[in-house]
């Protein structure tokens, strides 16, 4: 072994003991309480692939999953068509104060979620909070934005949407930087208004960026927890029970090890099942 | 004319966006010192200053405790992922021995994998550690950063090779070529990985509310996210408001100092805090 080799495994070698501890242990751990009935008190049980077919009939698991699939379905399109507007305007290279809105509209992503989820848990009180304040004073009726289970999740979709969105203008605003303005130039002289290059020239060129923001943001948003956690607890009628609320639940008010395991491999699949899909019909070859 | 229209119309729109981003921050500090029958109004000045709410929360939950947990977990974490991802990082970018790529290869494997893949094995882990109500569980499995090493390794390799090679001619030892040499001249990589570790670690919630039950050694989210969750909220509005900016404080206070650096750090790398 040379002087580079053996420095070489030295100098790694913290990273292959954590690797070994904190990774593949867990991950191999987590394949085998997938078979087994485990409290963490008795010894475990092996139960073959009992654990899914009680997934299977758990309606719990199938409303946190919708619920979770609702959330997403408001979260990034709202997300991605909010970004898409407010890094396009602040991608004039004239603007004065760019850093100003760029700083304001990044602000609650470096905020901890659990200070913009107690924030908003009293902006959206129905009887005390300052939305419906707003909307009584213009003349509309109260919200019951955490109460109603209709309106729950779409109301704490809107609240992470609030909370991400600069980090997806930043991010955009990069990926509009990169496109040439010759692009446009040319467009303009063959005599193509805006909203035409927007389709054909903005929307091609931050393709690649745009993945980027919906598959970050499924991810981001398949690990919603602390927001229904601290705003309504999962409810009203389980209506904000995300999936992965419901693991921690199974896992850490039931002590079901092997249960909650199942539940976090079938998340795990479930999540690359929707970002390939997402790549499948959203990727274009430019 | 058309395009001086449009020109205000669209500096109209981002003041009303960012006033939505804005307020509702500056609403939640005003409501802090305000009575609390006043709480409940839109306006940012108090009729009258009152440190009630603050003096509640330092009543109610040990606050103080909790804030010093924080302090010492995050720079914990933060000086050990430093260390750790840059010897790996250097390692993986300026030293030639084989089995580096397959690590490379993992590393990129177990960035994929979700964590509510390994977080209950996880939880068994500190357990069968002893490590639950413990420092060692916020400690040890955020210590190393896959993303920090890949960002570490990234920077190191623009480093011209001569330097290095120089360096050990010189009898240089390779940690003292990582600390003495590289670091003085990645001043900017370092704090990018540090700002945002510190910043993950410090708003951390899921993790400490699995592994901590015992309010001596809760974190800062943590102990208010409970207070949140728990008890009657509307009664003591001003009382939570006020554990959530104190929560805030610390981020805030870096985040006007280093914006650009938070900014641009999280827009490359595209992570979330």
């Amino acid at each position: 072994m040379n002087r580079e080799e053996k420095y070489g495994w030295l100098l790694v070698s913290p990273y292959v003991g954590f690797f070994l501890l904190i990774s593949a242990f867990p991950i191999i751990f987590s394949f085998i309480l997938v078979f087994m009935r485990w409290n963490m008190l008795s010894p475990m049980k092996f139960i073959g692939l009992q654990n899914f077919v009680t997934l299977f009939q758990d309606p719990l698991f199938w409303k946190a999953l919708s619920n979770t699939l609702l959330f997403l379905a408001i979260h990034i399109p709202l997300q991605i068509v909010l970004a898409l507007i407010i890094s396009a305007l602040l991608n004039n290279p004239s603007l004065f104060g760019k850093s100003f809105f760029r700083g304001a509209f990044f602000l609650p992503v470096v905020i901890s979620g659990v200070v913009v989820t107690i924030l908003w848990k009293q902006l959206y009180s129905t009887e005390t909070g300052l939305l419906n304040n707003l909307l009584l004073s213009m003349g509309f009726g109260k919200v019951p934005w955490l109460t109603s289970p209709k309106i729950a999740m779409p109301a704490i979709a809107i609240m992470a949407t609030w909370k991400n969105l600069g980090l997806y203008v930043v991010i955009l605003l990069a990926g509009l930087q990169n496109i040439p303005r010759s692009l446009y130039e040319a467009a303009s002289i063959d005599g193509a208004n805006k909203i035409t290059q927007f389709f054909r020239i903005t929307l091609p060129m931050v393709n690649p960026t745009l993945i980027m923001v919906i598959i970050l943001s499924t991810i981001g948003g398949f690990s919603l927890f602390i927001e229904p956690y601290i705003m309504t607890g999962g409810g009203p009628l389980n209506s904000t029970l995300s999936a992965n609320l419901y693991i921690y639940q199974q896992a850490f008010s039931f002590y079901k090890m092997g249960y909650a395991a199942t539940l976090g491999f079938t998340m795990a699949g479930i999540i690359f099942a929707v970002v390939a899909l997402q790549r499948k019909f959203f990727e274009r070859e430019i | 004319m058309r395009r001086k229209i449009l020109i205000t119309l669209s500096y109209l729109l981002l003041f009303a966006l960012a006033l939505t981003f804005i307020y509702p921050f500056l609403w939640m500090v005003s409501a802090t010192f305000k009575p609390e029958v006043e709480i409940q109004s839109a306006n940012l000045i108090p009729s009258q200053v009152s440190l009630k709410s603050y003096q509640a929360v330092f009543e109610k939950i040990p606050i103080g405790r909790a804030f010093l947990n924080s302090v010492f977990v995050s720079t914990c974490v933060t000086i050990l992922v430093l260390v750790f991802s840059s010897v790996v990082g250097y390692a993986l970018a300026h030293l030639r021995f084989r089995g580096r790529e397959i690590i490379f290869s993992v590393m990129l494997f177990t960035m994929m994998i979700p964590f509510q893949v390994t977080l209950i094995p996880m939880y068994v882990l500190m357990v069968k550690l002893g490590w639950v109500n413990t420092y060692m569980a916020l400690i040890v499995p955020a210590m190393i950063s896959v993303f920090g090493i890949f960002l570490f390794r990234q920077f190191y390799k623009s480093i011209p090779t001569d330097l290095i090679e120089a360096a050990r001619l010189d009898g240089c030892h390779e940690l003292y070529i990582i600390f003495r040499i590289i670091w003085p001249n990645t001043i900017p990589a370092l704090v990018t990985v540090g700002i945002l570790t510190f910043m993950n670690i410090w708003n951390d919630v899921l993790w400490p509310i699995i592994v901590i039950r015992d309010p001596e050694l809760m974190t800062m989210p943590q102990m208010v996210a409970l207070f949140a969750a728990g008890g009657r909220a509307e009664a003591q509005m001003g009382t939570i408001l006020a554990s959530a900016t104190m929560l805030a404080l610390p981020v805030v206070i870096m985040y006007l100092f280093f914006q650009r650096h938070f900014i641009e750090s999280m827009a490359t790398s595209g992570m979330k805090g």
